[in-house]
């Protein structure tokens, strides 16, 4: 269909994109991987030799390794859980008539503005401190001991406070999928006297399964990195050490950048593994 | 007024002497603490003076180690003064990356620095870093709870003193802890107290092979010690708290007793943030019975001039400024002498003004009572008192600084968190090279 | 038609949307009450709501401090800067993606998401390296490249996604019709996908301001933005809850106020081709 000058332009447009990308991606990724197999420590003076994969075998075998993708995958999966569920739940409800439904709206979007630094300190400080936050005020007028947020329920905490960052951006997407919506079918249903749950399950999920698996790409994608609102709270305490912590505590405060960067490799390698198949899924919603 | 006249006076000098006269700007980064804060409000003085502006770049404690360290590894060059600790100074001058500061003026008085200070910012016998405040560790206590309790707390406590006077002032019901230390990760915090504990129980963080001993029974009964006061008298979620949440609950009245940092002396007892400024006493850092050590470190936040800036000179003409007895002497016209930035200069001690004030005779005890060359009982191949002069050691210490941590929020036991900890420890050192 | 709903079930929703509205903005509306209390109002317990004294003390302490104009003006040059930067790269890209495809198409869209994978503190030392080179550290053309690159393959898809739903037979009446190339971005495609890019615009802003590694880690004094505000507050010596809620008030009350001027159009366009 598309002509011969068409095809050229259009690669024409499509070159600096690429370029740019490729080399962001290839320049730090090649020198990262010359790192990776030197001892470098800038502390000792940077570089001093090659150890070919020491580097690599000493990353998995330290015993912070494993702990670290476990924390990285529960930390991912509790954030998805709970920001798709609700976000699912909450965009329903918004798309429900009511009064008031644009500044309801913005309220709902509004977390979705703050930077992760604000929140995290928001949250440690105001909320979650044992002694001055205003949860522990909550607990303790109805005569509880406050729950010591930051370390003994650490994992919670840092899901929560990554969730509600991420729950509008889930209830967005969701919600302008639920919008599209035929309600005629829905209408239908309802009055075949489909109950609501049916209703839900029949019709309102499979309509959503695509805005579904797009919002957990996205945010995978954002939420593997997260950083600063670990590095505010709990830095790294009460394992809550990600991969991504993990490697800004080799490289940053060991000042071992060689098994930093082979920390690096190896989470651009889980990443894309984790990515993959995702985008697999994805990657057939698109063709639909 | 007239101090200010006689400032313009003596940097003029020094301006003149110093090469070009053009507008220069140099690039200062510093921590958020309060005495910093209140020299970035002082310099316009020097400005004016001198002509030479500044750009600050303040930032928190973490970040900014993370960013002066980053940039001086890489030779970034993005600083003209960078705030740095009694940690970093040696270690980055022995790789050539500080500016010598030899180079400060005679009216400077050099001899006037404190011998533990200038020995801690020097590296070969030469200074690398000029001290803005020093500081040792001593007991901050409230000298009404103690007096209700019918105890007195000696000028010179045993751990036990300090056990037996938490368990009498811990009164839960009026959400009265017995003692606040720090819990929180990190090697200049939690670790920080821990290390100190450790010294004074004998325990020390190498041999002279460098080899790890955390598995040694000193560790263990340090860190026993350390945790069973926490658990006992200690605040509640105190694996949180670190130097500034101690502070705030010390102001608050919710501490009998609080071992930290002799610049806290000035919080605690300023009537504007403490709710018990008038009832704090102070005492030395505690000792082991039996054994002459005591717990109490040392540290100093120096400014230092790394060897990439491009201004050097007047970057210099800066830390003659900010490091002098003249400044010293501002902030107290200013803002009077309790809040002058303490233990740095012999002079400050001398003056009777500043010695009246009550706390700064046992600062001044503190900080000579601490050797950062004989910080243990046992002999060992490091410098430093709560932490190890060696570029390892942020790494280790905020890892088993995280151990420890975890100990104190009952996720482990000490014997669990030490023997992790040597772990990590050994890991780190062999990746090192050792 | 509309559905009839029963005033009972209308106000039924009405009462829960706030409540879980209310509870969501909680903290950001408990922040901004707290920057207008004092320290020790701040941590009162039991805690003061709205009945206090009001002060602006805290804003004035900060504002004394730092000077925040510059650092917000260095926030918008580089949010901004790279969103049209992005923009600029983006377009073309998504349009050649969406109207000339290839069988590699989805094989690119799929490998520039990836590029986002590399975590960044892994890539700190070479980037920081590169910099130095090209004397780019602090400075605002430095980062705002960064950030355009860091981005760039979220826009390029979201574009591609609202692209693609522009029906193929418009472009061909254009075509017959004699247009070019040209003509046919600007006056066919361009008025057709405004939602959709703006929408890109709006969620690229907002990525940029927010984005606190790079933004930290490559600024000094001259170019850096409100994260590097926020980190001189974060946790200074005694009391700080009322002064870290003025400063963070500051740092995000200009995208919130975006924001929320643009919720309609937010709401209308994240939609990732998530809609068919």
């Amino acid at each position: 269909m598309s002509t011969k000058a068409s095809r050229s332009a259009a690669r024409l447009m499509l070159a600096p994109a690429v370029i740019l990308l490729l080399g962001w991606m290839l320049v730090p990724l090649t020198l990262t991987l010359i790192f990776s197999f030197q001892r470098y420590l800038p502390l000792r003076g940077g570089f001093q030799g090659w150890v070919g994969f020491e580097n690599y075998v000493r990353f998995v075998t330290s015993s912070a390794f494993w702990p670290s993708v476990q924390a990285t995958v529960i930390i991912v999966g509790g954030v998805l859980l709970i920001t798709v569920t609700l976000g699912i739940l909450l965009a329903i409800l918004l798309d429900q008539p009511m009064w008031g439904q644009g500044m309801v709206r913005i309220l709902v979007i509004a977390p979705f503005f703050v930077m992760p630094t604000v929140s995290g300190l928001v949250w440690k400080n105001m909320f979650m401190d044992p002694n001055n936050g205003l949860l522990s005020h909550l607990w303790r007028s109805f005569g509880a001991d406050p729950i010591i947020w930051l370390s003994d329920a650490s994992m919670l905490s840092i899901i929560l406070i990554v969730s509600w960052q991420w729950l509008p951006f889930a209830t967005l997407i969701l919600l302008t999928a639920i919008q599209s919506l035929d309600s005629e079918q829905l209408e239908a249903a309802e009055m075949d006297g489909a109950p609501v749950l049916s209703r839900f399950w029949h019709i309102i999920l499979p309509h959503l399964s695509r805005a579904i698996t797009i919002v957990i790409l996205i945010q995978t994608i954002f939420l593997l990195a997260i950083f600063a609102e670990i590095f505010v709270t709990t830095q790294g305490s009460f394992g809550t050490r990600t991969l991504t912590y993990l490697i800004f505590q080799r490289v940053l405060e060991s000042q071992n950048v060689g098994l930093g960067s082979a920390g690096g490799i190896y989470a651009v390698i889980l990443a894309n593994i984790f990515a993959l198949f995702l985008m697999r899924i994805v990657g057939k919603n698109l063709d639909r | 007024m007239r101090l200010g006249k006689s400032l313009v006076a003596s940097t003029a000098l020094a301006l003149v002497a110093a090469s070009g006269a053009y507008a220069q700007t140099l690039t200062i980064a510093t921590v958020n603490n309060g005495d910093m804060i209140r020299m970035q409000s002082l310099s316009g003085e020097f400005t004016e003076a001198t002509g030479i502006n500044l750009e600050w770049v303040i930032l928190e404690e973490n970040i900014l180690r993370q960013r002066v360290t980053q940039d001086i590894a890489t030779s970034g060059g993005q600083f003209d003064i960078m705030t740095i600790g009694m940690y970093e100074t040696p270690i980055w001058a022995e790789r050539g990356w500080l500016v010598s500061l030899d180079g400060l003026p005679a009216d400077y008085d050099k001899d006037d620095i404190l011998p533990a200070m200038r020995a801690g910012l020097s590296y070969d016998g030469t200074m690398f870093a000029a001290p803005f405040y020093g500081e040792s560790s001593m007991v901050m206590y409230r000298t009404d709870l103690m007096e209700a309790a019918g105890m007195e707390m000696p000028e010179e406590p045993t751990w036990d003193d300090i056990a037996a006077a938490a368990a009498a002032m811990t009164d839960r019901d009026n959400n009265i802890n017995g003692i606040c230390i720090r819990g929180r990760a990190g090697w200049g915090e939690n670790m920080a107290f821990i290390t100190t504990v450790a010294n004074s129980f004998g325990a020390r963080w190498f041999n002279e092979n460098w080899e790890a001993q955390l598995d040694s029974p000193e560790w263990l009964e340090a860190v026993t010690f350390y945790n069973d006061l926490l658990q006992n008298y200690g605040p509640p979620g105190a694996a949180n708290n670190g130097f500034n949440e101690n502070l705030t609950l010390f102001q608050q009245g919710r501490c009998g007793m609080w071992i930290d940092a002799t610049v806290a002396a000035s919080f605690v007892t300023n009537p504007n943030d403490s709710t018990v400024a008038d009832s704090v006493g102070f005492a030395l850092a505690p000792n082991k019975d039996g054994l002459d050590k005591r717990a109490n470190w040392l540290w100093a936040w120096a400014l230092a001039i790394p060897a990439g800036s491009q201004q050097q000179d007047a970057a210099m003409q800066f830390i003659n400024w900010a490091t002098s007895k003249e400044y010293l002497e501002l902030v107290a016209e200013r803002e009077g002498w309790a809040n002058v930035p303490p233990g740095t200069r012999t002079s400050l001690y001398e003056n009777p003004e500043y010695a009246s004030i009550p706390f700064a005779d046992m600062t001044l005890r503190s900080i000579n009572a601490a050797d950062p060359n004989n910080p243990t009982i046992d002999p060992v191949p490091y410098v430093g008192i709560q932490f190890v002069a060696i570029p390892e050691w942020a790494g280790i210490g905020t890892q088993a600084g995280q151990e420890f941590s975890a100990m104190v929020a009952g996720q482990q036991t000490p014997e669990q968190a030490l023997a992790r900890a040597q772990a990590l420890v050994t890991d780190e050192m062999e990746a090192a090279g050792y | 038609m509309a559905r009839s709903v029963t005033i009972q079930r209308k106000s039924l929703n009405t009462l829960i949307a706030w409540i879980i509205g209310l509870l969501l903005f909680f903290p950001i509306l408990w922040t901004i009450l707290t920057s207008f209390k004092t320290e020790a109002q701040a941590i009162a317990d039991p805690p003061v709501w709205f009945f206090f004294d009001w002060t602006l003390e805290n804003y004035r302490v900060v504002q004394e401090r730092s000077n925040y104009s510059r650092f917000l003006w260095n926030s918008i040059i580089i949010a901004g800067g790279s969103t049209i930067l992005g923009m600029i790269i983006a377009i073309p890209a998504a349009w050649s993606m969406a109207f000339v495809p290839s069988n590699r198409t989805k094989d690119i869209l799929l490998w520039m998401l990836s590029t986002k994978m590399l975590p960044a503190v892994g890539v700190l030392y070479p980037i920081y390296l590169i910099f130095i080179q090209l004397g780019l550290l602090d400075t605002r053309i430095g980062l705002t490249i960064v950030l355009m690159l860091i981005n760039l393959p979220i826009m390029v898809w979201m574009l591609y996604t609202y692209f693609k739903e522009i029906p193929g037979e418009i472009l061909e009446a254009a075509r017959m019709d004699g247009a070019g190339l040209k003509e046919e971005i600007l006056y066919v495609l361009t008025p057709m996908a405004i939602p959709g890019i703006a929408s890109t615009v709006l969620l690229n802003i907002i990525l940029a301001w927010n984005e606190a590694f790079w933004t930290l880690n490559l600024t000094a004094a001259r170019a850096a933005p409100l994260t590097a505000f926020i980190a001189s507050y974060s946790s200074p010596e005694g009391l700080f809850y009322a002064k870290l809620s003025a400063a963070s008030t500051m740092a995000i009350a200009p995208i919130l106020i975006l924001g929320w001027f643009s919720q309609k159009q937010l709401v209308r366009g994240l939609t990732f081709g998530a809609v068919k």
